[in-house]
């Protein structure tokens, strides 16, 4: 079908968007491993000349690093683990005839497009701001005291807030998902005498583990490079510095860029493994 | 559905799913109440749901100090100068790769998808750097480029699945007509595509006006957009609790709206086309 003419028309089209990435791609990336093995500091003397593996070492090695990757974990998995249970229930409740399902599904998906300094900022003194905000208020009400949220609780703050955004997203997958599943095979099933439990887990779950691996993976991605959150309530303090905000805090704050080019170094490898995952997955689909 | 629901059921249904649904959207509701009460009102205990005296000045307020109108503009050239930019570069990709498949098709979109993975603070510095030396820093035109950059891997996504939706039949029919490749792509493939289109426009629009790595850190008065704007609120403003709302509604009404006309093409824009 097609012609010569056209394979070489079709190349010439896609050629802008390659060129474009690869450059987008390879440029700065290039440039982050070149800064990572050089003693690179713009404030204090600019470029000391060749590093070796040092800043690799001496990253890893820093009294911060640890912390960073427990709390980078505790915030994704605690995420994904709220939004995919409740998202999951959720979406299933909303596959469930009602009244008013248009309406419901917009306050669910809501969230999702509010922007993140907006969410933040908003949680962070509305609902937790430990004078003001209702949280103290509903505690005060019950006679107790008020949390201070962001620094007693602040891992357990940042998971809420950052759930609130992507439960949402998970929602509206998995309910997607649900709804191409064969009603037939529930009404079978349920003939032959299974019950709402055996039929959650035997169909619905099955069915639905492909979208629920996909969300897994894509708010993986998401959730690893979670910023503007930590940026606007606690500024990466009360233990709340993740991967990415240690190599912002290096890279801008202190000005070491060697050392933080090392650390992005390391997030780059780390997106890149949960990336090959979703990449087959994705890849496999294309086939079809 | 076939099965027969009882009244019942479908009311307990309607309850439970009404209650979660006003829980989750509560800090949006909450955040919209806010920003028409009195600063004393808005931190009243007990809350004040709806008897509140209701009022403007807030948004008065918000618009004067802080020259609300020109992040408002600088959100809406960096979010659609970056959305089109992004669409006039990966339609012809898009289109090529859809229907002049080759053998590497799949491996360059696949590629493109993996341009996307890399976290944005593993090259902060070098970005932040050519920025400078460009003499691009705090410069509209910079973001525009760089959230393009960003959000083209979906762009081009977006709009092969929707591309790859057309039936060939239809270009061969008029390819015996006597169609030009002209003739073809103008009054045949293009009407055909512009749903596709527009529904990439909107989520990705959405996308780069919610974007909050780059534009926090690039920007800093001449070329921010509202997530800046917002995050300026963080202290001490950010205890004026009704500024803080009426600053805030602001920022997400339009994208509230867009949204809901977008959920369907968040869920294909978002997977890569895994979950339809």
């Amino acid at each position: 079908m097609a012609t010569q003419q056209s394979r070489s028309a079709a190349r010439v089209m896609m050629a802008p968007a390659v060129f474009l990435l690869l450059v987008w791609m390879l440029v700065p990336l290039c440039m982050t491993l070149w800064f990572s093995v050089r003693n690179y500091l713009p404030l204090r003397g600019g470029d000391l000349g060749f590093a070796g593996l040092n800043n690799y070492a001496r990253f890893l090695s820093s009294s911060a690093f640890w912390p960073s990757i427990v709390t980078t974990l505790l915030i994704v998995g605690g995420v994904l683990l709220i939004s995919i249970v409740f998202g999951v229930l959720l979406a299933i409740l909303l596959d469930q005839p009602m009244w008013g399902q248009g309406v419901v599904r917009i306050l669910v998906i809501a969230p999702f497009f509010v922007m993140p300094t907006v969410s933040a900022l908003v949680w962070k003194n509305m609902f937790m701001d430990p004078v003001n905000g209702l949280f103290a208020h509903l505690w005060r009400f019950f006679g107790a005291d008020p949390v201070v949220w962001l620094s007693d609780a602040s891992i357990f703050s940042i998971i809420t807030i950052v759930s609130w955004q992507w439960l949402p997203f998970a929602t509206l997958i998995l309910l997607t998902a649900i709804q191409s599943l064969d009603s037939e095979q529930l009404e079978a099933s349920e003939m032959d005498g299974a019950g709402p439990l055996s039929r959650f887990f035997y169909i619905t779950m099955p069915h639905l583990s492909r979208a629920i691996t996909i969300v897994i993976l894509i708010q993986t991605i998401f959730l690893l490079a979670v910023f503007a959150e930590i940026f606007v309530t606690t500024g990466g303090a009360f233990g709340t510095r993740t991967l990415t905000y240690l190599i912002y805090q290096r890279v801008l704050e202190s000005q070491n860029v060697g050392l933080g080019s090392a650390g992005g170094v390391y997030a780059i490898i780390l997106a890149n493994i949960v990336a090959i995952f979703l990449m087959r997955i994705v890849g496999k689909n294309l086939d079809k | 559905m076939a099965r027969a629901v009882t009244t019942q059921r479908k009311a307990l249904n309607t309850a439970l799913a009404w209650g979660i649904g006003l829980m989750i959207f509560f800090p949006i509701l909450w955040t919209i109440l806010t920003s028409f009460k009195s600063e004393a009102q808005a931190i009243a205990n007990p809350p004040i749901f709806l008897g509140f005296d209701w009022t403007l000045e807030n948004y008065g307020v918000v618009m004067e100090r802080s020259n609300y109108a020109r992040f408002l503009i600088n959100s809406v050239i960096i979010a659609g100068g970056s959305t089109i930019l992004g669409i006039l570069v990966a339609v012809p990709a898009a289109w090529s790769m859809a229907f002049v498949p080759s053998k590497r098709t799949k491996d360059i979109l696949l590629w493109m998808l993996s341009t996307k993975m890399l976290p944005a603070v593993g090259v902060l510095y070098p970005i932040y750097l050519l920025c400078i030396q460009l003499g691009v820093l705090d410069n509209r035109l910079a973001l525009v480029v760089i959230l393009m950059l960003i959000n083209l891997p979906i762009i081009v996504w977006m709009l092969y699945t929707y591309f790859r939706e057309i039936p060939g039949e239809i270009l061969e029919a008029a390819r015996m007509d006597g169609a030009s490749l002209k003739s073809e792509i103008l009054y045949v493939l293009t009407p055909m595509a512009i749903p596709g289109i527009a529904s990439t426009l909107l989520l990705n629009f959405i996308l780069a006006w919610n974007e909050a790595f780059w534009t926090l850190n690039l920007t800093s008065v001449d070329a921010a957009p509202l997530t800046a704007f917002i995050a300026s609120y963080s202290s001490p403003e950010g205890l004026f609790f009704a500024k803080l709302s009426a600053a805030s509604t602001m920022a997400i009404a339009p994208i509230l709206i867009l949204g809901w006309f977008s959920q369907k093409q968040l869920v294909r824009g978002l997977t890569f086309g895994a979950v339809k």
